[in-house]
């Protein structure tokens, strides 16, 4: 391994390197962490001409070598040889946008200087073409002092050059290192006078990429239109899913009948049945729905519509003390918080960084998804209310906002108490807008599922085994019930007499203890308990929201669901905030104030809607 | 001419920056979007309320920023 040499991709954010790589690796690469910090570390396998094989290793963008993110000191750490576990390159790739000359050259001499045998991919010269931009990377080379390739990743264009290029790099000695580019201001103004004598020729030309700015961020339009993405998405997630989850949910139910069909009744049947099939079954019909969530995510992002939201939503963020900054992370915790809390690190700010990883959990992540599904479909009617819209997925778009506008109170109340400060400004670059490239898509759709259905496969069957063994056990003698006399029955009878005061009943409290877990566990919680509880009365076992819909009352689903919106069941977002917070202070005050906001908010439920008469 | 009240559509040249009326952080970032006396802006968008953030464009760039980045850079539009 250590013998076969490493080649550093580096350049500026939204220079096209990310899919330079992946055309240059091909489906070869391997995700890691560099140590000590949580910044990615992907590497692949790339042969070069001669048949020997690299290492490609693809270093997070950067504006510059004077790092101002986690994210940018990797990146210079790993170029100055500087980086813990990590060996300097043999050879640099510098990835160029060549509809950004001036700015991305600033970069790519600072790196130059660096004195490493380095290669420079003019990315994206078709677009410069349409911009009406003329650039003779002849002269860029000879001002530069490297080679420079022209190409065009989405279309595999230079990429044989590109490799005999960097094979011809690869054995090159390092130069000495020059000083005089360290200063940023001497280097931009150098890339600018490079950039003037490279661009041989300009028209003028209107980009449709600005046209289309001019609705999407028009200060009214592009509200409505932003208010209008988030309403399909979240339709989009009720209504498409409903055909696969019904299949998925039907095939559970097959599986069910064959095992009930040839094991005899007993405590076999019951842990297959009652265990690993209801309690996963449960939670995997979900898989749809948390796919399209992620469609939308990974489409708006490639896009590049996400910072044109994070924009619109900058002055809505600053009034709760946070800026366009927080969004990015947020909407990213809709689907998940672990990623949306890895990605507040492009927040430069430390106390505006940790307010929101703080909320993040307030959004609502797909894990809800299950729990609230499950909830809306029994115990909310399916009705139309007009114009398309379903009364279900209203609900569901309402618990998303109830999970917004906590998090942005909840970021309100912090920055004038624990985590008070001078609001930091709002800076980021908007790229061009791209057509969205579905194989990235699909392969991002495809590590979901599997991340998923992994969670299903561990988490998830072993909290469900585990809490069907302490169901099942001591068994219960005639005229007693299975549900009271099991030990997880014991524990939550302890637990019901807090939970007692905001409408949850017994099992809901059952539920509650293993979905510390994650929160998705509720639901193969109460599907394991309601089944054996139907096996005990000598009952067929019903789907789990028929038996919802005869067991609970409105108040008591609507608490639930408060409940759901605040409380930080989930051990993976607690872990993530103690690694990016080193340590266990932020995480436990997290857990504290989320728990007492849930109790409260299901209490406040409760009695509202009982009052209320629902 | 300050940044901020550079009409839409406007192209024009930075003249100077009072860099020191931002914390270091910010200055260091803007820098590092490429902003500098001499170089060409444009503002191209900006927010509901009193057109804050601005989108503007650093030379072939476009980046935001807060109104109150905007009133420490002064342009000229006769470039």
């Amino acid at each position: 391994m250590t013998s076969i040499p490493m080649i550093a991709v580096v350049g500026n954010p939204n220079a096209g390197k990310s899919a330079l790589f992946n055309k240059l690796t091909g489906a070869h690469q391997k995700v890691g962490n560099y140590p000590g910090v949580t910044v990615e570390r992907k590497s692949g396998r790339l042969s070069l001409p001669d048949g020997r094989p690299a290492e490609l290793v693809d270093l997070p963008g950067a504006y510059s070598l004077e790092a101002s993110s986690p994210d940018e000191e990797v990146t210079r750490d790993v170029v100055i040889g500087r980086q813990q576990g990590e060996r300097q390159p043999d050879a640099v790739l510098l990835v160029i946008d060549a509809t950004n000359l001036d700015n991305h050259l600033r970069f790519a001499l600072q790196v130059i200087a660096l004195g490493l045998p380095t290669v420079v991919a003019l990315n994206m010269v078709d677009l410069a073409a349409r911009d009406g931009l003329t650039i003779d990377s002849g002269i860029l080379a000879r001002e530069l002092g490297v080679p420079v390739i022209e190409t065009v990743a989405v279309r595999r264009r230079g990429l044989d050059e590109l490799r005999e290029a960097l094979g011809a790099a690869v054995g090159r000695p390092r130069q000495a290192q020059s000083h005089s580019m360290e200063d940023v201001v001497a280097a931009q103004r150098r890339a600018r006078a490079i950039a003037g004598r490279a661009i041989v020729a300009e028209t003028a030309k209107r980009r449709w990429s600005g046209r289309l700015d001019a609705v999407a961020l028009h200060p009214v339009f592009g509200l409505f239109i932003f208010v209008a993405i988030m309403f399909i998405m979240f339709q989009a997630v009720f209504a498409w899913a409903k055909p696969p989850a019904d299949f998925i949910g039907a095939r559970f139910g097959d599986v069910e009948t064959l095992v009930v069909a040839t094991l005899p009744p007993g405590l076999l049947r019951s842990l297959l049945v009652d265990g690993v099939i209801k309690g996963v079954g449960a939670v995997i019909v979900f898989l749809p729905q948390i796919l399209i969530l992620f469609f939308f995510i990974l489409l708006l992002e490639s896009t590049g519509y996400m910072v044109r939201a994070a924009f619109l939503m900058d002055r809505l963020m600053a009034s709760a003390g946070l800026s366009g900054h927080a969004f990015i992370p947020l909407l990213s915790s809709v689907a998940c918080a672990v990623p949306g809390i890895m990605a507040t690190r492009t927040i430069e700010d430390p106390k505006h960084r940790l307010t929101t990883i703080l909320v993040a959990p307030l959004m609502t992540c797909s894990a809800r998804i299950p729990v609230y599904g499950l909830i809306i479909a029994a115990l909310i009617p399916a009705r139309n209310i007009g114009y398309g819209i379903g009364l279900q997925g209203l609900v569901m778009f309402g618990l998303y906002v109830i999970g917004i506008v906590g998090a942005l109170g909840a970021a309100l109340v912090l920055r004038h108490t624990v985590t008070r400060g001078a609001n930091q400004g709002f800076m980021m670059e908007m790229p061009k807008y791209q057509a969205p490239h579905l194989r990235d898509i699909v392969l991002g759709l495809w590590q979901r599922a599997l991340i998923f259905l992994k969670r299903a496969g561990t988490i998830i069957l072993v909290s469900t085994v585990i809490l069907w063994a302490l169901l099942s056990f001591p068994q219960a003698k005639p005229g007693e019930n299975q549900l009271d006399v099991s030990v997880a029955g014991r524990l939550a009878s302890g637990l019901e007499v807090i939970m007692r005061p905001v409408g949850f009943n017994h099992e809901i409290s059952l539920a509650l203890i293993p979905a510390m877990a994650a929160r998705e566990v509720a639901v193969s919680a109460l599907a394991t308990a309601y089944s054996i509880q139907d096996e005990d009365e000598g009952r067929t076992t019903e789907a789990l929201g028929n038996q919802l819909r005869g067991r609970w009352s409105l108040p008591t689903a609507l608490a639930f669901l408060a409940w759901f919106v605040f409380a930080p069941q989930c051990l993976s977002t607690i872990a993530v905030t103690r690694r990016e917070t080193n340590g266990w202070k932020w995480p436990a005050f997290m857990v504290g104030y989320l728990f007492i906001l849930a109790y409260l908010a299901a209490g406040a439920t409760f009695w509202l809607a009982t009052l209320l008469g629902f | 001419m300050r940044l901020d009240k550079l009409p839409f559509s406007t192209p024009a040249t930075v003249v100077s920056v009072r860099w020191n009326d931002l914390t270091p952080s910010e200055a260091k970032r803007l820098r590092n979007l490429g902003l500098d006396e001499g170089v060409r802006v444009e503002a191209l968008h900006g927010g509901l309320i009193g057109r804050d953030p601005l989108a503007i464009r650093i030379g072939r760039m476009m980046v935001a920023i807060r109104r109150s980045c905007a009133q420490t850079i002064s342009v000229d539009t006769a470039a």
